[in-house]
C-alpha cells in the first residue's frame, strides 16, 4: 500500500490482503506523511485488493474524518462497491442521542455507600414479600387464593417422596458418626450403653431436623430460585401479573405449603434413620443387644423431644421456601441473575435455619421442654 | 455432467424428532450470493430445517452439502471450521443476556482472531453501526427493546464476516417500516460481503422483496411442495396450498393475467 501526489490531488493505492488473519499498516503513520498545508482531492485504487473484511471497512471508516476535518474532499468511487455499501450504511443512522453510556469507576466511599444502600432495599423487600405472602395465604385461607392442587401435589411428590433416599444417606451417616464418637468417650467409664440416650436425644431434637433442613436448602430451596428466576427471565411472570393473577399465590403459596407439609415429615423420617444408624453402631462395634438399646433408646427419648425437632422442622421449611421463592421472584432478567439469586437463596437458607435454630434452643430451654 | 457445486445443498433430508417425521425428501440447493427464503405454515419445520442448514441437528436421512462437502461426514475440525463460515440469527435474538452487547459481539471475534483488543472494540463499534446501533455497546439485552435485540443479534452473526447468514424470522415483531429497513440492510449486506443469505420469513412483502429463490415446505404431505423465485411462484403456481399461502388465504386458485 503507498501514496503519491498527483497534480490534482492525492491517490492512496491499496493493493494486497486486508483481512482479519493479515497486519495492517498504521493509520497515524499515513496520516503524518500527508504533505501539511494540502487542500484538494483524495481517491483510492484498489485494483490490486486482492482481499477484504470488515476490518478493512473500519480502518477506511477511522482514516476518513479526520482528513474530511482539514478540508480535504473524499472521492469514494475507487473504492469497491461492498466497501461503498458499507461505510454509507455505517454513517446512515447517528449515535442516539444520550445512548452511550462511559465505563463509570468508583471511588471507595461510593461502592460502600451503595453496598448499606443495596442492603436496606434487600430487608425492605424481605418485608414487602413476608407481607405480600402473609396476604395471600389470608387469602388462601378464605378460599379465595387462585392455586392450582395439581400444581401442591406435584410439589409434594418433588419436595418429600423424591427427598428420601437422600435424606436417608445422610440421617444414617449422621447417626453412625455421632455414636462412633459419643461411644468412643463413653466406652472410657464403661457406659457405652448410654450412646442410645446420645444419638436419640441429638437426632429427635437437634440432628434430625437440622441435616433435614439443609438438605432441603440445596436441593428445593436451590430449585425453587432457579424455576422462579428462569420464569423472571421469560416475563412468565409478568404474563401472571397482567392477566391478574398474583403470581405469589398461583407460584409461591403451593411450593411454600408443600414444603412446610413435607418438612415434619421428612425430620421425623431422618430422626428414625439417624437412631437406626445410632444402633448399627452399638450392635457391631460396641457389643449391645439391640433390645437393650432400643429399650434405652425409648427410656431417653421423649414425646416432647421429638415435639421440639418438628415444630423446628416446620419453622426451617418457611424460611426455605421463602428464600428460596424470593430469591427467585427478586430475579434479574440474565442467566447470570438466576445464578446469583440460587446462589443467595441457598446461602440465606442456610443462615436463616442456623440462627433460627440457635433461637430456638435457647426458647426451649426456657421453657423446660 | 457435474454442476459446480451450490454453496449449500441438500440431498433427500429426512427431518425427525426421535420417531416423529417433521419433513422428508428434501432436495433443493442455494448458490453463492442467493437469498434463499424457507416459508411455510407455523409448525412445518422451517425453523428445523435451519437447525439441519447450520450443523445443530443431525439429518435422520440425507446429506447437507456445504461448498459441496457433506457437514455430516466432515470431521469435528472441519465442521467447526464450516460453523464459522456461517452466522445465524435465531428466532429468539439469543443474545446472551449476561453480557452487553459490545462484549456479545466482541465474543466470536476473540476467540477466532489474533486481533488486537482496541481493534476489536473498533470493529464491535463498526457492526452495531451497520445495524442502526451505534452508541448501545454498554447496553445488555434486556434493557433494549425487541426489534434492537433482533438488530443486535444480527450483528452478533456479522461479527465474522461469515460467507453465508442465516435468519431465523428477521421481521416477527418490527413495526413494517423497521421490517423494511431490515430487509434493505440484508439486500446491502449481500450486495456489499457477497453473502449467501438464507431467510426463515413469514412475512409476505419481504420474500418478495428480497427473496430470489425459495422452498415451500408443506406440514400436510411433510415435505416441500413448490419452489423457485417466490414472485414467479405468486405468479404462475397452480397449487391451492401455496396461493393460498401467497395470497394470505384471498385466493385459492390460479388466476391467469394477460398483462405481460
Ligand atoms: N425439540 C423438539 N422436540 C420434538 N419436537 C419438536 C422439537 N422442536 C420442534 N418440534 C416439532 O417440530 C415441528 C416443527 O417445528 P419448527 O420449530 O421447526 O416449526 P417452524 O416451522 O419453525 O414454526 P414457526 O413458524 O412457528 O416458527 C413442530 O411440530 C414441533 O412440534
Ligand atoms: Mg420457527
Amino acid at each position: 500500500m503507498l501514496h503519491s501526489s498527483e497534480a490534482h490531488g492525492l491517490l492512496l493505492v491499496f493493493s494486497g490482503c486486508w483481512r482479519a488473519q493479515c497486519t495492517l499498516p498504521a493509520r497515524d503513520e499515513l496520516l503524518r506523511q500527508l504533505p501539511q498545508p494540502f487542500q484538494g482531492e483524495l481517491r483510492f485504487d484498489s485494483a490490486d485488493l486482492r482481499g477484504w473484511d470488515s476490518r478493512f471497512v473500519n480502518w477506511l471508516l477511522k482514516l476518513i474524518p479526520p482528513l474530511e476535518k482539514r478540508g480535504i474532499v473524499v472521492r469514494y468511487e475507487g473504492l469497491p462497491p461492498g466497501v461503498r455499501g458499507l461505510l454509507q450504511l455505517a454513517t446512515e443512522v447517528p449515535e442516539r442521542a444520550g445512548a452511550r453510556r462511559g465505563a463509570t469507576r468508583r471511588g471507595l466511599l461510593a461502592t460502600v455507600g451503595e453496598q448499606i444502600y443495596r442492603l436496606l432495599d434487600g430487608g425492605k423487600a424481605l418485608l414487602e414479600f413476608i407481607g405480600e405472602l402473609l396476604q395471600a395465604l389470608f387469602r388462601m385461607l378464605i378460599g379465595r387464593a387462585r392455586m392450582r392442587a395439581s400444581d401442591l401435589f406435584l410439589f409434594v411428590q418433588q419436595n418429600g417422596i423424591d427427598a428420601l433416599p437422600i435424606v436417608a444417606l445422610i440421617a444414617v451417616l449422621v447417626g453412625l458418626i455421632l455414636a462412633f464418637i459419643g461411644a468412643l468417650q463413653l466406652q472410657m467409664f464403661g457406659a457405652q450403653i448410654y450412646v442410645a440416650n446420645l444419638v436419640g436425644i441429638a437426632m429427635a431434637r437437634e440432628m434430625g431436623a437440622m441435616m433435614a433442613a439443609i438438605i432441603m436448602a440445596g436441593r428445593t430451596g436451590a430449585a425453587f430460585a432457579a424455576q422462579l428466576g428462569t420464569m423472571q427471565v421469560n416475563e412468565e411472570i409478568d404474563a401472571f401479573r397482567t392477566l391478574g393473577v398474583d403470581p405469589l399465590e398461583f407460584l409461591v403459596l403451593p411450593r411454600m405449603l408443600a414444603l412446610t407439609l413435607m418438612m415434619p415429615l421428612l425430620c421425623i423420617y431422618a430422626d428414625l434413620l439417624g437412631i437406626m444408624g445410632g444402633m448399627l453402631v452399638g450392635i457391631t462395634l460396641f457389643e449391645i443387644s439391640p433390645s437393650l438399646y432400643l429399650q434405652q433408646t425409648l427410656a431417653a427419648v421423649s414425646l416432647a423431644d421429638f415435639g421440639v425437632g418438628v415444630v423446628k422442622s416446620l419453622v426451617f421449611g418457611v424460611l426455605i421456601a421463602v428464600a428460596g421463592c424470593m430469591q427467585g421472584i427478586r430475579c434479574g432478567r440474565s442467566a447470570s441473575a438466576v445464578g446469583e439469586a440460587t446462589t443467595s437463596a441457598v446461602v440465606m437458607a442456610i443462615v436463616a435455619i442456623i440462627v433460627a435454630d440457635a433461637i430456638m434452643t435457647l426458647i426451649a430451654n426456657a421453657l423446660g421442654v | 455432467m457435474t454442476q459446480p457445486s451450490a454453496k449449500i445443498e441438500v440431498r433427500a433430508l429426512t427431518m425427525a424428532y426421535g420417531d416423529f417425521v417433521i419433513q422428508r425428501d428434501l432436495n433443493f440447493r442455494i448458490e453463492q450470493g442467493d437469498i434463499f427464503i424457507i416459508m411455510g405454515g407455523s409448525g412445518c419445520g422451517k425453523s428445523t430445517l435451519l437447525r439441519h442448514l447450520v450443523g445443530l441437528k443431525s439429518p435422520a436421512k440425507g446429506e447437507v452439502l456445504f461448498d459441496g462437502a457433506s457437514f455430516w461426514e466432515a470431521e469435528e475440525p472441519r465442521q467447526r471450521a464450516m460453523q464459522q463460515r456461517m452466522g445465524v440469527l435465531y428466532q429468539s435474538g439469543a443474545l446472551w443476556s449476561s453480557m452487553t452487547l459490545a462484549e456479545n459481539i466482541a465474543l466470536p471475534l476473540g476467540e477466532y482472531t489474533q486481533l488486537a483488543r482496541a481493534e476489536i472494540d473498533e470493529l464491535v463499534s463498526l457492526k452495531l453501526a451497520l445495524v442502526g446501533l451505534a452508541g448501545f455497546e454498554a447496553y445488555y439485552p434486556s434493557e433494549i427493546s425487541g426489534g434492537m435485540r433482533k438488530r443486535a443479534g444480527l450483528a452478533r452473526a456479522m461479527a465474522l464476516d461469515p460467507e453465508v447468514l442465516f435468519f431465523d424470522e428477521p421481521s416477527a415483531g418490527l413495526d413494517p417500516v423497521s421490517a423494511r429497513l431490515l430487509d434493505e440492510l440484508i439486500l446491502q449486506l449481500r450486495d456489499s460481503l457477497g453473502a449467501t443469505v438464507v431467510v426463515v420469513t413469514h412475512e409476505l412483502a419481504s420474500m418478495f422483496a428480497i427473496g430470489n429463490n425459495s422452498i415451500f415446505l408443506d406440514p400436510e404431505s411433510k415435505t416441500q411442495i413448490a419452489g423457485g423465485d417466490p414472485a414467479r411462484l405468486l405468479r404462475e403456481s397452480r397449487d391451492p396450498r401455496v396461493i393460498r399461502f401467497l395470497t394470505r388465504g384471498e385466493r385459492t386458485e390460479w388466476e391467469s393475467r394477460s398483462d405481460g
